[in-house]
This record gives C-alpha cells, structure tokens and sequence, in this order.
C-alpha cells in the first residue's frame, strides 16, 4: 500500500539529508509503528507519506515514493486527500472548522461527495469513534482525548486507504490514550484500514503493532520487522521489553501480559528480596497548601486541596487530562489568586510575592518549554537568565552543560530538539537556585534516552535537597522519579501516599514492571537486585 | 396547549443570514434615532433575544466583548466633547476647564474650555448611536455562527471565505497565547504586568502565530482544501469576461445614479452589472468541487426573523417622516427625551426572534458546563480569570 524505493530528503539550506535511503514497503492492512529516537526523521517519513514533504516544507526528494498507486511526485497532498488521511501531532492545530460535526464533515466537502454520502458517513463515524453525544459541542470546548478522535474522524470519513498518525497518545492520559488504540485497532481489523504511525510511548503502543520499522539514527537505513525481532536491537523501548532483554527472554515479550508469563523464573530468584524501601523525608517543609480553591471563570478547577511537600522528597501529580494539576502547579506559583484556603511556598504567599523575589523560592517549568525562551541564541537566553535570578554570570550555562552536555551556544532556542530545549528551560529556571522545582508535563516528545537522563538529574537535584513536584501522565516516570504520588481528579485529592503504595493498587498508574513483578516498579531497581546475588 | 419553541440543535438552526439581516434591521433603526430612550430601547431588544437564544459555544461569548466596545466608545465620545469642545452652541456651563492656548494658525481647534450640558448631552446621544449599532452587530454574531454564514457564500468566494473565518478563530488563539507568555514572564522573574511585559511578548506571540498558521495551512492541504475540477478554457475565459465587465457595470451604474445626468440609463447599466457579476460568480463556482454538508435551510422560522428586522426598520424610518421631532430631539435647547409611544412601539417586533426561534436547552447548559470542568483540556496556564 505504503511503497519507499531508495528515498532521500534533504531540507533547503540542511548540510546532510534528513533520512536516507529508506527502502520499505506497508502492505493493506497492517498498522506500522515507526520508531527511533528524537530527530532521526519520523515526522520527514511521515510527511513524505502525505506528500507534505516535499510539496509543503519544500527540500528534495529522491527516489520514489508511492502510495496506493499514486507517485507522491506527480500528486499533491490535496489531490492525495482521498488515499491518505493525516493527523499531526497537536489535534488543535488541525481544525478548520469549529463544531465537531462540521469538523468530520471538511475532508468530504473538499472532495465533493454527495451530501447523502457525507451525511451518512458522518453519522457511522460518530458512531464508530464514540462522539455521537458530542456532535454539536464545539471543538475547544472538548477533552484532549476527544479532540484526537474528533481529529482521525475528521480524516476517516472520506475512507482513506491509509492513515497516517504523529503522536497520536503523547499527550493523552492513560485512559484517553486506550480510547484512542482502540479506535486504530477496530479500524484496522473492522475496516482494512492500513495505518502508519510514529509513537514515543512504546508502551502504549508496541503490542499492536504487525510490523515495526526502527530509524536507528539520523540519516541511518531503516530496519524493519516483526515488532520482537526490531526490539531486541531498538535503542529504544519500552520497560517490559528492557526487562526481558535484561532476563534474556526468548522470545522477547511486547505486552505485560507475555512478561507475565515468562517472568516465572526471574520471580523465584528475586524472592526473598524486597524492593529499596522509600526514603521518608524529614526535611524543611517547603510547600504548604491548605483547602486550596482556585476557580477559573465558573470552573472550580480546585476544591480543598490540601498538600505537604519536604525539601529532598519528589512528588508525582497525575490525573485525568483536566484534572486540575497544571492548576495547582500554577496556583504554588502564584499565578492563580486562591478562591479559598491558602498556599506558602518558602514561607511566602506566591501570588502577593514580586516575581523577581520568588524565583528564588519555586521555579516552574511549564508544559511547553518554550513559553520561556525569548531571546534568539542559548547564550543570549543564559546571560538574559542569570540576571533575572540576580545568579552569577555563566551560573545557566554551566548548568546547561552539566545537564546536557554538547548544546551550541549561538543556536537559535527554537532550532533545538526537544530535550535540549527541556534543558535549556531546566537550566534558566534552576539558575535561581530555587529550593521548590515544579515540572508540569516534563517528557513530551522526549525518547528514552532524553528521559533517562531528566531523571537522573530529578533524582540527584533531590538528593541535593529539592523539593520537585511533577505533572505527568506518564506512570514510568512517576514510578523512576517519585518517592510520593498523588491523584488528583475532578479539582480534588483522591489518593496520596508512599508511590508503590498508590501505584499498585490502581492499574492504570502501574508502571508495567510492576504489573508483572509486583512490588517491583523499575527495570532499574531490578536489574540491581539481581546484581547483587 | 402552549406553543413552546423547540430545543434548538443542527437541523432546526434558524440560517445564519436570517440573524444578520434582523440584526442589520436593528441597525438600521438605530441610525434613524439620537433619542437616547429609543436608542436605549433597540439595545434592550437585542439583548433580550440575545439572552434568550445564544447558546454556549465560543462565538457566542463575544458578546459581551462587544457590549464592553459599545460602552468605550460611548465614554471615548463623551471625553472627547469635554476635552476638544463640541460644535453645539450652548448657554448651561457645567464647568469650565482650563484652556490650553493655541497659536493663530490652529484656529478653530480648541484644548479645554467651556464645557455646556447642551455639548454633553448632544454627545452622549451621538455615543450612544454608536454604541447601539454595535451592540446590533455583537448580537448577529453572537446568535449566528460566522462559520455557517459562509456556507451560503457563492461557491467560487468559498476559499476567500474560509480565509476571513481562519483568521477570526485566531483572534481567541492569540489572546490565549499573550496571556500565557505573560505568565512565562513571572516564571523567569520578570514582572508580569505592565505595557513593557505586553510588548516583550509580542514577538513570540506573532512567531507562534506564523508557526500555527503553518500548520494549519498544511493540515488543511492534506484534507483537500483546494483541490480543483476541470473546467474548459472556453468557460473560464466566459467566467472572467462576465465577472469583470459586471464589476465595471457596477461602477458605471453606480456612478450614473449618483451624478446628476445619468439618472436614466444608470439603473439598468447596474442591474445588467450586477446580473453578469452574479451569473460569473455561478460559472466560477464550477472550479471548485465542493459540496455542501447540511447547510442551514432558509426555513419559515428565518424569514419570521428576517421579516421582524426588515419591519422595525421600515417602520422606524416610516417614523422618521411622521415624528422627526421625537425621533431627532433637539440638544438646543435643553429638553427631557420623551418616549414617543409609536416609534416605540415599532421597535418591538424586534422581540419576535425570541420567541419564534428553536431555544437552547437550558438544563443542558447546566450539564454542559459540569462537562466542560471534567474534560476541558489541560487548561492554558496562567490565563489568569
């Protein structure tokens, strides 16, 4: 269906091409996963696929790419728009119209169909991805889960042969990122639909998958195979593959429920052994929040939370998507005037506390790291940094470095891949030497390695005597970095506690290792126990 | 029995042109009137069919945006009568400002000064117009969604239209975005307020812009935006003669009627214009493969609504002929507007809409918004209420 011969792209003014020499083949009806680390070219493939790359972001293109017959050279991506159905990464970014049942209905107008035809259509597509009781809402007003469906309705309903998704679950909680597999999986065993897609959460994803096509590095060939045979020698991968590889399964498990079982054996040598106790912090407290209400227009976004964290202790916030975590991360940054009850963060109230004093007390990565780079190159952004925080010259860059070691100085912030721009972000908000560090969303978009990494540097600035706070939807990371998780829905606390405690006993903010070698959490922290028999 | 209106939803929407035109009949009433209590009145008419049947979604929240312009430009008009003066010979002084001296070239222009009720009264009226006609227009938006008024646009103006509704989806997108980066600002230590702190993310804001209107401009290729049928030459040279030579009817039409020789030949020459701009516009939709999907029917509730505009309208200016003197009352001298009872009674069928039109569901608007506090989207940060 999906044909690459011998295809190259290099972007105008790039000095090497982006991918090179991608020679494979998606036949009907398989769902494909692309995967490889940030930047070695996933998005390019998938563009070249909708023929965005080359006629839209411009560059050259050789070899030959064809899809459903059609020479993606001869054909533009509009006149494609009935073979090849695209959802980017941001859902937001791919409306055109403004109420769901018009959004699904675009596509089909652009190519006009019969209004019959599109009515009809319109309706099994509400029916098929779930949405007929949202059909009148207006696009802003849904949920991030549900605008993705809305966004692959919005393609489905001119019956594309293929589909092609970037991201497709990165932002979702656990829950909407099911709803959305889902909707792939019946797609692809209901309708034959062929489905091309780039994931970073692998696992989400990975035991779906018919066929998985690994970019091992920039400009590197593309191996493709059966999903187990590429994960044995995937730089990247999800835990449960990292622990069968660790205890040296064969074949490698994809899904928990292979690990489970094959994971006899590895059970019987780890017993006796229990997992590091968490440490129970004893230090200063440093964030005080009591009844918190915070209301946002006629939304009270939080009801009486209340939260203690210490310095040296890690906390994990999760949630459903809206569940008031970006909220109250903002509210310990005094960006949200409390409705009732109060906040103290380093003995000051953050919203009646000048931002150049509070620097010093909290700093807060926001979900989009961007938001706080101004300036055009990094060393520009370090020197802006160092004296907004009043730090000592060079106090950011140093910490850039040790971060992250090998990002340019005169780069352009937003040229940047998406850890390095994580890093920069870390490194301006750290440059204050704040004792409270805040992290709403820190690993979209990041690989493996990226996050590894972010939480090496979470764990050793918390053995310095940080107090970290982090947004997630991504129970991996909650289950590395936290000492202490809480559950926030609906605006309130529903579960805090020691992080095995809470994880364990709610399977959708398991980690998979713990839902295969309970209380075990971490790849990590087995791989230590069992070094020490 | 009661007759009820029913729940309003997709298939009984009263067509977006309909709430224009009431809207613009409104208007139109409005600019035939500086009596403050009429004017008073259009806007309390417009209101009420505006609380009555707006619904939740984003377009209609404009609508108090619109009533905050009206009230700004009222103030602005008042400021200005007291600072620059006004034209209107008066003998009440309010009070008297200090005079800024002028050189002799600017006669005529005068800073400060005497300040005369007759003066303010006559601006307040003049505000108010203004801000009333204003308040029409927020009201047509607010109960119409713009994006289904271009629907009914001629096939070939679809693309231009597509265009102009983009751009309004991102008016929200941007503010969304300048408040956002201003609380990145507190984040890196900088104050947060301040035209200083605006104008500092300016520039991030635009990038952000350009970056999503990038995407979306490739999100939109990849969904057919564009895509074009064959047409034969013979017809597209046929479509570009017909639509140029009714544009230039139009003008020569136009011009005729005005000027005082061409009274006779100026009606057709623009009708003949208007009939080939229109028949071109027919032949240039042919370009354009689009279909429609479930347009708004032009049903018997819209031309009730329709009708009521264009009655209030007709009858104002019929009023206009019988009673000037209640309509334009003089600012010299000083009199109480009073409200005469039959230009009054002729803006009420400006209500009708309100109960003619199918009624948003009040208790789904109660649960719409419990819904929209679970599942709103991670909300933006520091878009501080």
């Amino acid at each position: 269906m999906i044909r690459f011969e011998n295809v190259s792209v290099t972007y105008a003014d790039a000095a090497a091409p982006a991918v090179s020499g991608i020679e494979l083949t998606v036949p009907e009806g398989e769902l494909s996963l692309l995967v490889g680390p940030s930047g070695v070219g996933k998005s390019t493939v998938l563009g070249a696929v909708s023929g965005l790359v080359p006629h839209f972001t411009g560059g050259r293109l050789s070899g030959r790419v064809t899809v459903a017959g059609r020479d993606t050279r001869t054909h533009k991506p509009r006149e494609l728009a009935d073979v090849v159905g695209t959802v980017g990464q941001d859902p937001l970014s791919h409306f055109v119209t403004d109420t769901v049942e018009d959004e699904l209905a675009y596509g089909m107008e652009s190519l006009g169909l019969a209004p019959d035809t599109m009515r009809r259509r319109v309706e099994e597509t509400l029916d098929l991805l779930g949405l007929a009781e949202l059909r009148d809402r207006p696009i802003a007003t849904l949920s991030g889960g549900q605008q993705q469906r809305v966004a692959i309705g919005s393609v489905l309903t001119v019956h594309p042969k293929v589909l092609v998704l970037d991201e497709p679950t990165s932002a979702l909680d656990p829950g909407a990122a099911e709803e959305v597999l889902a909707v792939l999986q019946r797609l692809v065993h209901d309708l034959g639909t062929t489905v091309l897609m780039a994931e970073h959460r692998l696992e989400r994803v990975v035991q779906y998958a018919d066929q998985v096509i690994l970019l091992p590095s920039p400009g590197a060939p593309p191996v493709v195979g059966a999903p187990a045979d590429v994960m044995a020698v995937s730089p990247v991968h999800p835990p449960v593959v990292a622990l069968g590889r660790l205890a040296g399964w064969s074949p490698l498990p994809l899904s928990v429920r292979d690990a489970r079982r094959a994971a006899g054996p590895l059970r019987e040598r780890l017993a006796g052994r229990t997992p590091p106790p968490t440490a129970v912090p004893d230090g200063d407290v440093l964030v005080e929040v009591d009844r918190l209400s915070v209301r946002r227009g006629r939304i009270e976004a939080l009801r009486g939370v209340g939260l203690t964290v210490r310095a040296g202790e890690s906390v994990a916030l999760m949630g459903r998507n809206g569940a008031g975590k970006s909220t109250l991360l903002s509210a310990l940054v005094g960006l949200h005037t409390p409705a009732a009850g109060s906040v103290r963060v380093g003995g000051a109230v953050p919203h009646r506390t000048r931002p150049g004093e509070l620097v010093r007390r909290v700093g807060l990565v926001p979900q989009e790291p961007r938001d706080l780079l101004y300036a055009d190159t990094v060393a520009a952004e370090c020197a802006a940094a160092d004296r907004d925080a009043r730090a000592a010259a060079g106090t950011c860059r140093r910490l850039v470095a040790e971060l992250l070691p090998g990002v340019p100085d005169a780069v352009h912030p937003r040229d940047l891949s998406e850890g390095q721009r994580l890093a920069l972000a870390l490194a301006i908000v750290l440059a204050g030497e704040p004792p409270v560090l805040l992290l709403d969303e820190p690993t979209r978009g990041l690989d493996y390695a990226a996050k590894a990494r972010l939480v090496r540097h979470l764990r050793r600035l918390a053995a310095a005597g940080h107090a970290i706070v982090l947004a997630t939807h991504d129970v991996e990371l909650a289950a590395e970095v936290a000492d202490r998780v809480v559950i926030l829905a609906d605006g309130s606390v529903v579960a805090d506690g020691p992080a095995p405690d809470v994880v364990l006993s709610s399977p959708a903010y398991a980690p998979q290792v713990a839902k295969v070698l309970a209380p075990w959490l971490t790849v990590p922290q087995v791989a230590t126990a069992l070094d020490g028999t | 029995m009661r007759a009820r209106a029913p729940r309003a939803d997709r298939s009984n929407a009263v067509h977006a042109g309909a709430w224009w035109l009431w809207a613009l009949g409104l208007a139109t009433a409005a600019s035939r009137t500086t009596n403050m209590l009429l004017l008073a009145l259009v806007a309390a008419v417009a209101g009420y069919v505006v609380a009555a049947r707006r619904t939740d979604a984003p377009w209609a929240r404009s609508y108090g945006a619109f009533l905050r312009l009206g009230l700004a430009v009222l103030v602005i008009r008042v400021v200005f009568a007291v600072a620059l003066g006004s034209p209107v010979p008066g003998t009440h002084v309010v009070m008297t400002l200090p005079e800024v001296p002028l050189p002799h070239w600017a006669q005529g222009v005068r800073i400060g000064g005497r300040v005369t009720a007759e003066g303010l009264v006559f601006a307040v009226r003049d505000g108010m117009k203004l801000a009333a006609l204003l308040v029409c227009v927020g009201a047509a938006n607010a109960l119409a969604n713009p994006a289904r008024l271009l629907k009914s646009l001629p096939g070939a103006l679809y693309e231009a239209g597509v265009a102009v509704v983009v751009a309004m989806t991102f008016a929200p997108h941007l503010v969304a975005d300048v408040s956002r980066l201003r609380a990145a600002r507190r984040l890196r230590g900088r104050d947060d307020r301040g035209l200083r702190a605006l104008l500092q993310v300016g520039l991030p804001v635009l990038e952000g812009a350009l970056e999503r209107s990038v995407a979306l401009a490739a999100a939109m290729d990849a969904r057919g935006y564009g895509r074009t049928a064959h047409v034969p030459p013979a017809v597209r040279r046929l479509t570009a003669a017909l639509t140029l030579g009714g544009l230039l009817g139009i003008c020569a039409g136009t011009y005729a009627l005005l000027s005082a020789s061409g009274a006779g030949y100026g009606l057709p020459v623009l009708l003949l214009g208007v009939a080939a701009a229109l028949a071109g516009l027919r032949l240039g939709g042919r370009r354009s493969a689009r279909t429609r999907y479930r347009p708004d029917r032009w049903g018997p509730r819209a031309w009730l609504v329709a009708g009521s505009g264009a009655a209030v309208a007709a009858l104002m200016i019929w009023a206009a002929s019988y009673d000037p003197a209640a309509l334009d009352p003089a600012a010299v001298p000083l009199t109480a507007p009073t409200l005469p009872l039959w230009p009054a009674l002729s803006l009420l069928p400006g209500l009708l809409p309100a109960f003619v039109t199918p009624a948003p569901d009040r208790a789904g608007r109660e649960e719409r918004a419990d819904l929209v506090r679970e599942s709103a989207p991670e909300p933006v940060k520091g878009a501080t209420p």
